[in-house]
């Protein structure tokens, strides 16, 4: 989720237009950034993460104009007649990101697609999680934009068909991008049972395509590539009208919030002000920042909104009221709630007496993190949070691993340039004493004896 | 406006089933409660206080280890499994039995069956059936007196007063005329006599098809038990593995064997209907704690509860083996459960990554 | 009774010769653990686990005179992988880590004598002569060779800050 830092490319004090550049990325799997509104920059530097840590993260502050002036887009009038290159070059410049959650660069996505010839594109319309219906309201409104930033990506990754999966509680939806699909049959619609996790690729896939993603594979090795349908309408925002991802859909709800609803938010405004927006009926006991299965906890509102972020959920305490967690009874509960096959009691039990190893050998690096288990578990008990932890703790052993042979490495190349040096140093000293003997003995003042010793 | 404060982080999800482990234990008793009442009504009073002393001693045992461990009693008596666990051994003990019965049961079935081992969800064989069997060896007798029926109403049964004395100091005289002896007890000792089962069939306890018969409440209720084990499996809080692995784990080779030899082996309908298969299958095997995991591991489990019962009560020396069974069965769970395991989506049975192509 | 006897001397005789002969042919060469317990140490032969260096700590480990929790600069992560190849468990609260640390040169206090540099066993440290020094973070090692060195206390180590993407879900409290 947390991809290579983007570089800013403005200064402090500078006036800039709505869509203009802010951060430039610099690694592969990285995005760039650009201004949500019209004003000038005030700052560059840190600002609280929306994370659970609630740590710095660097961040570009602009102050809004209220005039909300475009920057000069560039509209391209027929996008398939671009090269499909071109549209990847584009959809990476607008800092196109998967808007579901993930925020992979959507373009990274696309030369993936295009270098293992996938010939499907599934749509993801299977929005899942209680509480959100972004996706929802931007199938039913903006349909047309969904099913052309589809057929664009089709376009882009050389795919022959579309399929958009769209689960079977939402008619209205279905409906509407039936309408908007009825002139390309390419892009199928198809029904998908309401059933969490739906929205999750692999689920997602196995339904549509009957093919399982092996494990430690990409979607794209079984010829499929996902998107989302916002990442979709976004992706028509790129190409079409030449415009960055400067703003998301995003659900505000929890039954804390007056007036719960979608709206279109810039990116990096507070959480706090869009609350505000909505109304609050009382101080929330807590604030979530995506959906209540797999969304982040917030410590406080004063947070920006990221791209992945496709909603904020602000619970009262009843909402928020977690049960204690009590021992485990090995009811299987959690085993049979798991999507992906997994066992979680006996993970959790591995990590929980500090086996990491032993819950790598359940497999934890097949947890999707859906939340299935720690749900449906009678006891309480975190799962989700052991299944983190464990990830933590394990990858900072990686890195602590990677960093030892660094070192180890460094160490041996300085031992070995110690070495050189002495060498060095005694061949010049023997040399010159050569020099010297033989000067010596030039001018006949060495006795024989002398040079056998 | 400001919202919230920093709060300790707490990882998704933010949302909960309404279940909980106290729920399950009150659905368990719920289902257990017909069954109860008509082995009330057969047995009458010393049934009642027998359970009463069971549960209340298999409670006791528990808040005792709780306080030696410094724990907090009362919350963790609130999830009702020790309670449950006092139920299931009452249902399993002869109606009539004294007091100290009660006691003893209770207590090994807590302390020894539970908490040695680290308390809820850590024990390895199932509480009740551990005081059950710690019963049965150590008081062969009591634990085989079994009475015939005498409905709670009836003119011989002893009143509130009578029974009280019953359960306090044991069988009464007055009352030796209604001691009898299971149909699986009497079948066993007529076999070792010499008298097959054709004859002495003719003249076996009585037997009635809704339970009137001597044996044990959670015995002689078979009916009601299977109502109990189905409204548990409708509500799922059990599924249906266990129960039906264990009973056709009973059921086949009952019928095998009586197809070839009636004189012999008892037929398929009284091995289900006796002793405490149908307790075992739907209350006893299918205990969370001590039964594998997984729907397959939950079959095998199932089966060889069902196959060592019959095999106990057919050539061993006990009548009955549910207990016995579900005892040596909780003892390869751990086994079963590390051999099979759910296939993991994207991986073959054996963990290894599909191959892209396929 | 000489059944028995003869019976149990025989086995006794029969398994000890298999027991000599699988000892002479079954016999492992040499022992492989020093060497692979020395490669699982830092190798920055920064001496403060009390040897002269990494080999020599490894061969400590092997002979089993050492605690697997020796070595300061690697940590939990090391302790746990010399415990995992020694199959032994070990108390790892027992372990002083407050995560990675990195040195830090205090540049006004810095007389860029270059006696750190000199020391440093991964040339993380760089500075001319009269100049102040710096640390590449990527190459330090945090084993705190430097700090003893410093005439003038301008080097420390400090723990590596937690970032968002490095920091870790603590883990549940355990009921």
């Amino acid at each position: 989720m947390w991809g290579g830092a983007a570089r800013p490319v403005v200064l402090v004090g500078q006036k800039v237009l709505k869509g203009q550049l802010l951060a430039q990325s610099q690694v592969h799997i990285s995005a760039p950034i650009h201004a949500p509104v019209s004003g000038r920059v005030t700052a560059i530097g840190e600002v609280t993460a929306p994370h659970p840590s609630g740590l710095g993260l660097a961040a570009i502050t602009v102050e809004s104009d209220d005039t909300d002036r475009w920057i000069e887009t560039d509209p391209v009038a027929d996008p398939f007649a671009l090269a499909p290159e071109e549209i990847a070059r584009r959809t990476a410049a607008a800092g196109v990101v998967g808007l579901g959650g993930a925020t992979f660069p959507a373009a990274v996505k696309f030369a993936l697609g295009k270098r293992l010839a996938v010939h499907t594109l599934i749509v993801n319309g299977g929005e899942c999680e209680p509480y959100l219906s972004s996706d929802d309201r931007i199938m039913r409104d903006f349909a047309e934009q969904v099913v052309e930033g589809a057929r664009i990506i089709m376009h882009a990754i050389g795919a022959r068909d579309a399929l958009v999966g769209i689960e079977d509680n939402k008619p209205e939806a279905m409906a509407a991008m039936a309408v908007a699909a009825a002139a390309f049959p390419e892009v199928k619609i198809r029904p998908v049972p309401a059933r969490y996790p739906m929205g999750s690729d692999k689920q997602l896939i196995e339904t549509l395509t009957g093919k399982e993603v092996p494990a430690d594979a990409r979607a794209a090795e079984v010829g499929v590539l996902v998107h989302n349908v916002s990442t979709c309408a976004a992706v028509y925002k790129a190409i079409r009208l030449g415009q960055p991802l400067v703003e998301r859909i995003v659900t505000i709800n929890g039954a804390a919030v007056a007036e719960p609803g979608n709206i279109f938010a810039p990116l990096g405004c507070l959480v706090d002000d869009l609350l505000a927006y909505c109304g609050l009926k009382e101080v929330p006991a807590r604030l979530i920042l995506g959906g209540p299965m797999m969304g982040t906890l917030l410590l406080h509102g004063r947070v920006p909104l990221v791209k992945g972020a496709s909603g904020i959920l602000a619970f009262t305490a009843a909402e928020a009221a977690v049960p204690e967690a009590g021992p485990c009874i090995r009811c299987g509960s959690c085993t049979r709630a798991c999507p992906m096959g997994l066992l979680p009691l006996e993970m959790a039990a591995h990590i929980r007496a500090g086996d990491l190893d032993g819950a790598v050998g359940y497999s934890l690096s097949d947890c999707i993190s859906c939340g299935c288990c720690a749900y449906v578990c009678p006891s309480h008990i975190p799962l989700v949070q052991y299944f983190s932890h464990a990830r933590g703790e394990l990858s900072a052993r990686e890195r602590a691993r990677l960093r030892t042979e660094a070192g180890k490495r460094l160490a041996e190349a300085r031992l070995a340039r110690l070495e050189r040096d002495a060498r060095e140093k005694a061949e010049v000293a023997a040399r010159r004493k050569a020099e010297r003997t033989a000067a010596k003995a030039r001018s006949g003042t060495v006795k024989p004896e002398e040079e056998t010793t | 406006m400001s919202s919230g404060s920093i709060e300790k982080p707490v990882a998704a999800p933010y949302a909960a089933t309404s279940n909980s482990v106290r729920r399950v234990m009150v659905i368990v008793m719920a289902a257990l409660v017909p069954a109860t009442l008509f082995g009330f009504w057969l047995y009458g009073w010393p049934a009642v206080y027998l359970w009463m002393i069971s549960v209340a001693a298999a409670a006791l045992g528990e808040a005792f280890c709780l306080r030696l461990m410094g724990r907090d009693a009362r919350t963790v008596l609130g999830d009702g499994s020790a309670w449950l666990t006092g139920w299931l051994l009452a249902l399993s003990l002869p109606p009539w039995a004294p007091w100290w019965i009660g006691v003893c049961g209770g207590l090994f079935a807590t302390v020894l069956g539970k908490q040695v081992f680290g308390g809820l969800g850590q024990n390895l064989f199932n509480p009740a059936m551990v005081g059950r069997v710690a019963l049965l060896i150590s008081f062969p007798v009591q634990m085989t007196a079994w009475v015939a029926p005498l409905p709670i109403f009836d003119a011989a049964a002893p009143g509130p007063i009578a029974a009280l004395a019953i359960t306090l100091k044991g069988m009464q005289p007055a009352f030796d005329a209604v001691a009898s002896a299971s149909l699986l007890g009497f079948a066993k000792t007529e076999m070792a006599r010499g008298v097959d089962l054709a004859h002495s069939l003719l003249q076996a306890p009585l037997q009635a098809w809704y339970g009137s018969r001597p044996g044990s409440l959670g015995e002689t209720a078979s009916w009601l038990i299977v109502a109990g084990g189905v409204a548990m499996i409708c509500l799922r809080t059990i599924t249906w593995h266990i129960p039906v692995a264990m009973l056709l784990g009973i059921a086949v080779p009952a019928a095998l064997l009586h197809a070839v030899d009636p004189a012999r082996y008892l037929d398929a309908g009284t091995h289900l209907l006796s002793g405490g298969a149908m307790l075992g299958a739907f209350f006893i095997a299918t205990d969370y704690v001590t039964s594998p995991n997984t729907p397959r591991g939950q079959i095998v489990f199932g089966t060889g509860c069902g196959v060592l019962t019959y095999v106990i009560r057919t050539w061993a020396g006990y009548p009955e083996g549910v207990a016995f069974a579900v005892l040596l069965m909780n003892s390869l769970t751990p086994v079963i459960d590390s051999y099979i395991k759910p296939r993991i989506y994207g991986r073959d049975r054996r963990g290894a990554a599909l191959e892209p192509g396929k | 009774m000489w059944i028995a006897v003869l019976s149990l001397t025989f086995l006794g005789l029969a398994l000890g010769t298999l027991l000599g002969v699988a000892a002479r042919y079954l016999a492992v060469e040499e022992n492989p653990l020093e060497a692979e317990l020395q490669a699982l140490l830092p190798g920055s032969q920064c001496g403060q686990c009390g040897f002269v260096g990494c080999a020599q700590a490894a061969a400590a480990l092997a002979r089993g005179e050492a605690a697997a929790t020796l070595c300061p600069p690697g940590g939990r992560a090391v302790a746990e992988a010399i415990a995992a190849r020694l199959g032994i468990k070990i108390d790892l609260s027992a372990v002083q880590d407050d995560g990675p640390l990195l040195a830090f040169v205090a540049e006004e206090i810095c007389t860029g004598c270059c006696r750190c540099s000199k020391v440093c066993p991964t040339d993380a440290i760089i500075g001319a002569a009269k100049q102040i020094h710096n640390v590449i973070r990527e190459a330090c090692t945090g084993c705190g060779a430097c700090v003893e060195r410093c005439p003038t206390e301008a080097i420390g180590l400090l723990p590596v800050p937690v970032t968002v993407p490095h920091w870790i879900w603590p883990k549940p409290a355990i009921t």
